[in-house]
């Protein structure tokens, strides 16, 4: 679908600022999250976890648990089948642990019972007998030939040998020559880096409440990015019809990705199933860290060559990425988005998917990107420093455009990634004095941003306001922005529009919160059901007129005669056309459902000011400016939201966030106290400038905003701290011990 | 005839071909051509691809029309966050 032609409409509604639909519920706490649910005769779940990294699972005897007073039902791998598709039966294995305990934490059997107290003691009354096995944590001892199988058989055809079975995919990507590249460069700089696993970090622990009847139907409402994935993985797991589970999505309370697939829902419906009564699982933080994903851990090389006036002549890397015990495709996205901010004759990615003892990796806001881009941001700001050129002046003489062929292989459409450094270059953040044992660093990043399934349905109520169903959970303001872009079409006060969040049955398929998709592709279908509810309501008026439904048009909330061959009739308004729907037809509705397609690509640029305290390590951010390209910005409040909330997840990924393993292959920090996330008084005001280059793919311009601004910042640190205190790491985060450390090294 | 771009670590499918050639009209024809054409290519197709289409990327939508001109890139399936 294309940007309309008019895109100098000035907008009514669209790029306002309403205030949020669910800030009051929110606010006042009568928001319903997963942990809200409840019903009557609910039981209350719990499930026991491996005390292992790795383990074969010997036997499991629950019948002391299912003695315990009080216990309704208990549940293991034997309680589940075998799902035909191996991707289906890797989320079950995960939820439950069939032969093997993979990872610390990994579920082996659960319990419900009438109180939480009661499922606890049941759950020390179940006796797993373990047979422990080497455990493997880190990515590179992972892949060596020799090193323990977390799972034999899983490598792909296209893996190259030499590698252990635990690196289960590869991938390669680019062009040019790079030989030819190289040998054209002053400077080359080769270097490796380390990224650790970081979880999403959401406030709101995974939790639902299932209900399975007698009959086989089922009834699921959970915290989820999507209700519609949540059933089918589910479905499948369970042996059901889709027809017959319903999902409902909860209040979501953050997701970031790590929220489109399921952990605790299978068990709490075949909890259900086995007792007959609904159940009730809530995470504990410990457990969201042991046993949901966070996103992979890296090991990487990168080579870039320079000339002396700071022209890229080739670039290199290759990335190892761990992503937990089950098979992932999460290096394929680092490999094409590494050098996708550049214009490059040479370039070359390869990229290996690799097994550990750890926690299934899962999405996490532009899955793969933010590792690849911190080390090849690393090793362009390091040449620039060797070089003694301006980094964004490099970044500029080398940036993708429009027409740069992209080093994953397609041709750039209008991208706004130029537009975003001249900004980042004129604004004052760029030339603003710095003190001592201060540095400013800069960034690029890329996402690629996606569409896909949508399905939406708007309603004109008989007062002429408006209701549209649509089936993805909000978890950025896309009911905001979904009212902004139905009003803005139908020409009605944003406050006449409202938009829910249907269940499964409700409406038709639509793909998980993912992708930066749902403001491009919801608000595309929104505009095509608004416009087909037009076309209905100017054909009714045409028929009261008695005119060519041609001759009708509609403009400002009314239908109005095309011109003056049409005939004199005074405009019907949106309110009087609804008010006559039993007359003229029945109910008023559009529909629109659509695989959208054409999600336009985003860059960003972060800059930022740090001082490092040579006495402790710490690093204060001083000054933080995201630039990014958006498209059109519906809701800006929510747009500027994104970028500062990718913006501080990515902080704390780079300066203190990180799972540590012991050598016992066990998770040492499980909760917030130990993995340390970035609070509001870390942190100064992220300031943000949108820039708004139109999406030619969406009739209103919009781009995906929600991932990009997470891949900047943790080469933006890394390369502020390099200038602040003239010692540049190769890992993240940089924890003030390792900072401490190498000040102290350097003396 | 439709050109389309492998990435790199399935070239060892197309006799080491950066680009290979199938007559196509849209995503689906693409692909079941690429499929019977190269079929060390069919294992990839079966997991998910994507295509990129001018410079668009498409995830599934088999009908997507290829036109003789257009720059067509197989990527791998992508997801997000």
């Amino acid at each position: 679908m294309a940007l309309d032609s008019k895109m100098n409409r000035v907008f009514k509604v669209v790029g306002t600022r309403p205030p949020r639909p669910d800030g009051v519920e929110k606010v006042t706490g009568r928001a319903m999250y997963g942990a809200d649910a409840t019903a009557p005769g609910m039981l209350v779940g719990r499930i026991l976890r491996s005390p292992h990294a790795h383990a074969i699972i010997k036997s499991i005897d629950v019948s002391a648990a299912e003695a315990l007073k009080g216990v309704k039902a208990v549940v293991t791998a034997a309680d589940f089948g075998v799902p035909d598709d191996l991707s289906i039966r890797d989320v079950q294995d995960n939820c439950m642990a069939q032969g093997k305990a993979l990872y610390h934490g990994h579920a082996v059997a659960a319990v419900a019972a009438n109180t939480a107290a009661i499922a606890s003691q049941a759950l020390k009354l179940i006796k797993v007998r373990y047979e422990v096995l080497p455990h493997v944590t880190d990515v590179d001892e992972a892949m060596r030939p020799g090193a323990p199988i977390v799972q034999e058989g899983r490598a792909l055809e296209n893996v190259a040998a030499g590698f252990s079975e635990n690196v289960t995919s590869q991938c390669e990507f680019g062009h040019g020559d790079l030989e030819v590249g190289f040998a054209k460069a002053d400077k080359v700089i080769e270097r490796s880096f380390t990224t650790a696993a970081t979880h999403q970090g959401y406030i709101e622990p995974h939790a639902c409440l299932a209900s399975m009847s007698p009959d086989g139907k089922g009834d699921l409402w959970c915290c989820t990015q999507g209700q519609f994935q949540v059933r089918t993985l589910c479905a499948e797991i369970m042996g059901m019809d889709a027809s017959q589970l319903r999902v409902t999505a909860s209040e979501i309370g953050g997701g970031f990705g790590g929220k489109t697939t399921v952990f605790i829902e299978p068990v709490a419906l075949a909890l259900s199933r086995k007792s007959g009564r609904p159940v009730k699982i809530v995470m504990t933080r410990d457990e969201v860290f042991k046993a949901t994903g966070p996103t992979v851990s890296s090991s990487m090389d990168v080579k870039i060559g320079m000339t002396n006036d700071g022209r890229i002549t080739a670039a290199q890397a290759q990335l190892r990425y761990q992503g937990g015990a089950f098979p992932c495709g999460t290096v394929e996205m680092g490999a094409q988005s590494a050098f996708a901010c550049y214009n490059l004759d040479a370039v070359h990615t390869v990229g290996w998917n690799v097994l550990t003892n750890r926690p299934k990796e899962a999405a996490y806001r532009a899955p793969g990107a933010p590792m690849a881009i911190y080390a090849v941001e690393s090793v362009v700001d390091e040449l620039c420093q060797e070089l003694g050129l301006d980094p964004l002046n490099v970044r500029l003489k080398n940036a993708s455009t429009k027409g740069t062929k992209s080093s994953y292989g397609p041709t750039f459409d209008d991208i706004g990634l130029r537009a975003t450094l001249e900004a980042a270059k004129a604004h004052p953040h760029c030339s603003a004095p710095l003190g001592p044992n201060q540095g400013r660093g800069l960034s690029c990043g890329f996402w690629f941003n996606f569409g896909g399934n949508t399905c939406v349905s708007l309603n004109i109520n008989t007062d002429g306001t408006v209701g549209i169903t649509e089936g993805n959970p909000d978890i950025g303001g896309s009911r905001a922005a979904i009212s902004q872009m139905a009003a803005e079409e139908l020409g009605v006060p944003y406050d006449k529009v409202r938009t829910i969040i249907a269940d499964t049955n409700s409406l038709g398929y639509n793909d998980v919160t993912d992708g930066s998709r749902v403001t491009f592709s919801v608000g595309l279908a929104t505009i095509e059901a608004a416009r087909n509810a037009i076309k209905v309501m100017c054909g009714r008026v045409a028929k009261i007129w008695g005119i060519d439904e041609d001759a009708v048009i509609w403009e400002d909330g009314c239908a109005k005669p095309s011109g003056a061959n049409a005939g004199d009739f005074t405009p019907m308004s949106i309110e009087e056309i609804a008010a006559i729907s039993s007359n003229t037809g029945g109910p008023i509705a559009g529909h629109f459902e659509v695989n959208a397609d054409g999600a336009g690509v985003s860059f960003g640029v972060h800059l930022a000011d740090v001082e490092v305290d040579p006495e402790t390590g710490a690093t204060k951010i001083l000054r933080y400016t995201v630039f990014q390209d958006a498209g059109k910005a519906v809701h800006p409040d929510y747009v500027e939201g994104q970028m500062q909330g990718g913006a501080v997840q990515g902080i704390g990924w780079a300066l203190n966030e990180e799972y540590i393993y012991g050598k016992d292959g066990l998770l040492q920090n499980a909760g917030f106290l130990d993995y340390r996330v970035p609070v509001a008084s870390d942190l100064p005001n992220i300031e943000t400038v949108i820039l708004e280059i139109p999406n030619p793919g969406h009739p209103y311009g919009v781009r995906g905003v929600g991932e990009t601004p997470i891949v900047p910042p943790l080469a933006t640190l890394s390369n502020a701290v390099a200038r602040a205190i003239g010692i540049r790491l190769f890992e993240l985060p940089m924890s003030p011990p390792k900072l401490l450390k190498a000040i102290r090294q350097k003396g | 005839m439709v050109k389309v771009t492998i990435w790199g670590s399935l070239r060892s499918a197309t006799d080491g071909q950066v680009e290979v050639e199938v007559d196509a009209r849209n995503f689906k024809e693409l692909l079941d051509r690429l499929a019977t054409e190269y079929p060390g290519l069919k294992p990839q197709i079966e997991r998910g691809v994507s295509l990129a289409l001018d410079g668009k990327i498409y995830r599934e939508a088999w009908f997507t029309e290829i036109g003789p001109k257009s720059e067509v890139v197989l990527m791998p399936y992508m997801t997000g966050g």
